[in-house]
Formats: C-alpha cells, sequence, structure tokens
C-alpha cells in the first residue's frame, strides 16, 4: 500500500456532501470505513471498540431521513471515532487503564452528545496512553498503537488511536485531548490535522479530568474545513464545566476559505532549532516560502521561555494530575484489590491503585504528589505557576507583532518503538506542543511535508498558534497553507 | 524536610520516594523504589531549570484565564439514579457501597 489514506482520498465535508445531495449513502460509507477497521485494526490496534451494528443503524436512519427529503444536520451519518477518555454511554471508557477496563459511563460527554446530536456517528472508542499520559501511544493498557504510515514507528501520542483511525481510513474524524501536545504530536506524526482549541472553547464535562487547567477536547481530521466544522459543532458555554468560555459556538466554516489579507506569520527563533530533525525544519522553511507567495510577512519573533516550558509542565501537569487521579481508590467505580485477612483500608487504597495504574501514571502521580508535599511546593508549583505567567506574557509581546505563530509540531517525525524508553527523553519530544496549553491559546498541526526513514515516508507537520479565542484567524491561516501545500502533502497520500 | 529552593536539586533519597508513595497512596515494591528513584531524579533534575529565570514578584497564575467563579443557577436538578451510580462500584450490598471493615475490634 502506497500510503494510508488510499481507502478514503476525501475528508468529511466531502463526504457529508455526498450523502447531502444523494451521491452517496451514509450506509455506504459507514460500511466502508467498518471493512477498513475489520481489516487493518488488528495490526494498528487504534481502537479498543468498534460498534459496528449500531454506526449501520443510525447511517440507515440518515439515508431514510435523506430519500424523505428531511434536512440532515451537519455531520449526518459522519462515523466519528472517540478517545477513551471521553464518557460516551455507548461501550466502556477505560483511558487505556486497567484501574477503569470495566467502566461503562452512565452519561455522555458533553462534546460526544453535541456530535450526536450533529447527526455524528460515534463508531468506536480509540486507545490511548494511559490516562493520556504519554506521546507515543506505547503506555496503553491494550497494546500499543502503530502508525499507518509505518508499523515500526509510533503513532504518537496520547490521541495515538484517534490519529492512527483517521490516517488509516478508519473513520471520517476523530476526537483526541490535548494536555501538552497529545492531539497535535500524533497529528503531526500521522499526516492528518489536529487542532488544540483555545482553552473553555470546548466543554471538559466527560472528559476524564488529567491537568484541568491544561486539558482540551479538539478535533482530528482529514482537512482544516473538517476541523473547523467539528470545533463548530462542539464549542460553546456548558452549563455543566464551570470553566468554559461564555461565548457562542463558533462560525468557522463560514469563513475557513477566506484567505486572510496582510497575513504576518511570526516564526519564533528558538522552535528553528538545530536539534530538530533537518526535515522538520525544512518543513517549516517550506510552510514560510508558501506564506511568502501568498503575499503573507514572515516576521522573527523572540520566545526565550520555549524550553523552560517542559519544566513548568512538568510541574503543573503532575501536581494536577496527582490531585485529579486521587478519586481512583477502589471504593465507588475502578478497580478494587482482594485484601488478605487482617489488612486494612490504607492497603486497599494503596494496593487498588498500584495494581490498576501503569508505570507511567504511578510516576507522575508520585512526581506531582513530591512538588506539592510540605517543604517543596513553593520551591515546584509555585515556581511553575509563576513561569505560566511569564509563558502567557510572552505569547501576548509575540502576538503584537503577528497574527499567528509558524513552527515545529515536534522535533521528530515518528519514531520507533522504544526509541524514548527513557521518561526524560519522551517529555523532551514536547517541547513545542506544552506552551499552548500552559498559555491556554490555541494550535492546530497540519501536514506539510515527508521525511524518509528505511525506505518509507513519515509525514512531518507544522504547527501554527494563535493568541486565545483566536480560532478563526488559526484555521483560515491553517487553510491557505493547506492549499498551497497540497501538490507536495499530497504526494503520499496526505488529502488536503 | 528542607525549604530552601538550592537543596531541591540535591539527590532525592529512596526514603523521600518511599515517603512519597505513601502519600500519594501507592504500594511500590521494594525492588521498584531504586527505578522510580533514579527517573524521577533525572525530572526534578531538569525542572531545577525553573530556577535561572528571575521570577521575584511574579504573580502565580494558576489557570489560563482568570474567569470569575460561575454559579450554577439554584434550582434543583435530576441527579444519577442510584442504580446508574451503583453500575461500575467494585462490592455492593443491596443499595449501598460496599467497603472493609474501617474499624478495628475495639477501636
Amino acid at each position: 500500500m502506497a500510503s494510508p489514506t488510499n481507502h478514503t482520498p476525501t475528508d468529511m465535508t466531502a463526504l457529508r456532501d455526498a450523502v447531502a445531495t444523494g451521491t452517496t449513502s451514509a450506509e455506504s460509507i459507514c460500511a466502508g470505513m467498518l471493512a477498513v477497521a475489520t481489516e487493518r485494526n488488528p495490526q494498528l490496534n487504534a481502537f479498543h471498540e468498534v460498534f459496528a451494528e449500531h454506526t449501520l443503524n443510525a447511517a440507515r436512519r440518515v439515508d431514510t431521513d435523506a430519500k424523505a427529503g428531511r434536512p440532515l444536520p451537519p455531520l449526518a451519518g459522519m462515523p466519528i471515532a472517540i478517545k477513551d477518555n471521553v464518557a460516551t454511554t455507548l461501550g466502556r471508557t477505560t483511558c487505556s487503564s486497567r484501574m477503569l477496563e470495566k467502566y461503562r459511563s452512565p452519561f455522555d460527554a458533553t462534546a460526544v452528545e453535541r456530535l450526536a446530536r450533529a447527526g455524528a456517528v460515534v463508531i468506536g472508542k480509540t486507545n490511548m496512553d494511559e490516562f493520556a499520559m504519554g506521546s507515543s501511544g506505547e503506555h496503553c493498557k491494550w497494546g500499543p498503537v502503530r502508525n499507518p504510515w509505518d508499523n515500526s514507528r509510533v503513532p504518537g501520542g496520547s490521541s495515538a488511536g484517534s490519529a492512527a483511525a483517521v490516517a488509516g481510513g478508519m473513520c471520517a474524524a476523530a476526537i483526541g485531548s490535548d494536555t501538552g501536545g497529545s492531539i497535535r504530536q500524533p497529528a503531526s506524526f500521522c499526516g492528518i490535522v489536529g487542532l488544540k482549541p483555545t482553552y473553555g472553547r470546548i466543554s471538559r464535562w466527560g472528559l476524564v479530568a488529567f491537568g484541568s487547567s491544561l486539558d482540551q477536547i479538539g478535533p482530528m481530521t482529514r482537512s482544516v474545513r473538517d476541523a473547523a466544522l467539528m470545533l463548530d459543532v462542539m464549542s460553546g458555554i456548558d452549563e455543566r464545566d464551570s470553566t468554559t468560555a461564555d461565548r457562542p459556538p463558533t462560525e468557522l466554516s463560514k469563513t475557513i476559505e477566506r484567505p486572510i489579507d496582510g497575513l504576518r506569520v511570526g516564526i519564533p527563533r528558538q522552535y528553528m532549532s538545530d536539534a530538530n530533525d533537518s526535515e522538520v525544519n525544512a518543513a517549516v522553511n517550506a510552510a514560510a516560502d508558501a506564506y511568502r507567495a501568498m503575499g503573507a510577512t514572515i516576521v522573527s519573533v523572540e520566545l526565550p521561555l520555549t524550553d523552560v516550558g517542559i519544566s513548568t509542565y512538568y510541574v503543573i501537569a503532575p501536581a494536577e494530575a496527582s490531585s485529579n487521579l486521587a478519586r481512583y481508590d477502589g471504593i465507588r467505580y475502578g478497580h478494587r484489590a482482594q485484601l488478605q485477612p487482617g489488612e486494612d483500608l490504607f492497603t486497599l487504597y494503596a494496593r487498588s491503585r498500584s495494581e490498576g495504574f501503569g508505570p507511567e501514571v504511578q510516576r507522575r502521580i508520585m512526581l506531582g504528589t513530591y512538588m506539592l508535599s510540605s517543604g517543596y511546593y513553593d520551591a515546584y508549583y509555585k515556581r511553575a505557576l509563576q513561569m505560566r505567567r511569564r509563558i502567557k506574557q510572552e505569547f501576548d509581546q509575540a502576538f503584537t507583532a503577528c497574527d499567528v505563530l509558524l513552527g515545529p509540531t515536534a522535533p521528530t517525525p515518528a519514531f520507533g518503538f522504544g526509541a524514548n524508553s527513557d521518561p526524560l527523553a519522551m517529555y523532551l519530544c514536547d517541547v513545542y506542543t506544552v506552551n499552548t496549553n500552559i498559555a491556554g491559546i490555541c494550535g492546530v498541526s497540519i501536514p506539510a511535508g515527508f521525511a524518509e526513514r528505511n525506505g518509507k515516508h513519515l509525514p512531518v507537520g507544522v504547527q501554527l498558534q494563535a493568541n486565545a479565542f483566536e480560532e478563526d484567524r488559526l484555521l483560515r491561516a491553517a487553510r491557505m497553507l493547506e492549499r498551497a501545500l497540497a501538490p507536495t502533502t499530497s504526494a503520499h497520500g496526505v488529502h488536503a | 524536610m528542607p525549604d530552601n529552593s538550592n537543596s531541591k536539586t540535591a539527590a532525592l533519597t529512596t526514603a523521600q520516594v518511599t515517603h512519597v508513595a505513601k502519600l500519594a497512596r501507592l504500594e511500590v515494591a521494594p525492588g521498584r523504589i531504586e527505578e522510580y528513584r533514579t527517573q524521577l531524579a533525572a525530572v526534578l533534575a531538569h525542572i531545577a531549570q525553573l530556577d535561572a529565570v528571575d521570577l521575584t514578584g511574579v504573580e502565580p497564575m494558576a489557570h489560563p484565564f482568570e474567569s470569575h467563579n460561575r454559579l450554577a443557577a439554584d434550582i434543583p436538578e435530576e441527579g444519577l439514579s442510584i442504580e446508574a451510580v451503583l453500575m461500575n462500584a467494585p462490592a455492593v450490598e443491596g443499595r449501598f457501597l460496599a467497603v472493609p471493615k474501617v474499624l478495628a475490634e475495639g477501636d
């Protein structure tokens, strides 16, 4: 197979339009993707559960409505994969953890509810790094996820299965969650579009909490316009999540094809490091050339705190995680250990947690607990929160000189299994994505080129970032670039 | 424990890892303490770079948007049913979550 996307050369918007105009049926789209999933999932391990019957039944209902001439909602019959840390009443919500291996949610996440209201169909739940802690898709109770472009490499993480399912043609689109790059980095590794919206854009109700001040749900798609469409459907205030922004849903689909006149693109000098793989910097330079050719202005900007982002993140995220994951105590839900006669309640808590959580999750809980413990709080947590303000201020300063920031999504293309088995080495892969979450701004990764390794073409993404609630600008700029780079990115099968 | 930001980079001890595991309600096998100690120490050593930046007088920022607290309307709403709450419980007795005995004999 030349590319992983041969099965589905079209994006979701085109599929949706084809159903609406009667060119094809929702059933044939869903059946096609289910067939791909049956064929490829045993190897890629993108899905933990696939809901074939539910998907086909929902698709047939859409086709009945279409034949009867009833108006169709914007995502009618579109099969969408859901990361397994997002609550669905359908199937289980396991976070790819033994702790929640049997957990069934009594409610749907707001994002899922809104997708369903827009006509989308939940085709399955996707594998992930346990509790979204990881950048490779290797730390998964249900086995590692594989990259559709090269099965000997990781798909990135933590939204590993969602990225592999979209790139592998097993769904029309997916949702992931992004705490420090978990949507954007796998999108880059798998040759798809991944959007981390501004903090507060999409409700976190029903998203299993990891780092509550950092987490955002976002779309993972085959095109920028698909990401716009999904954000339109999922965004907006939710009374059940008091941290959602008091703003109406976005209407980006209306403006997405409109190029931005006089766009100013900033390239942070600190992003173009010699430590990046050469193809990564080449992709950024090619994107800058494309923008220049479209009349945009390229400016160099300074983000000196880029490097301390990892340190800041690996204080804040584990600290919040250690608090959030305290709820898994083996009492109300989740894994409960068997006690021997005479063992006490403390042992029940501790053994349930140590049996239920994998090593990376336990590592981060200990890290967070240590940094929040008496005598260390000021030295770590308070300092990280002070740095957080400085990082936010630095972005604000940069955005006075430009509208969007352009740079790499990750320092490398997809790496091999086990290549970053040292935890710190894995953390450092997130250098270009964590600050987006720390500052609460928005960022998107889009395919921009390829790196050849061992005769295989590996996608390379570039990242655009824009200030808080500037998704309209962000995605229009991304759409301009997607269109300009189409001849390059389509060469090996990325849809544009 | 020390409250001096310069001493925080000092090597993490196995006793500290054991203490933290206890605080975090984790049962770490004795044979794995050293592995965790090494990994956590490496991360903490990296994080020490936070000390290189002067942050005097910078107000901590706990949240990306310092939005005010938004209260829900004070209107009773249907919560989850008892069945829904108990459907994931590891042990149930009737309409209750079952837990091991908390108080020892004679407490």
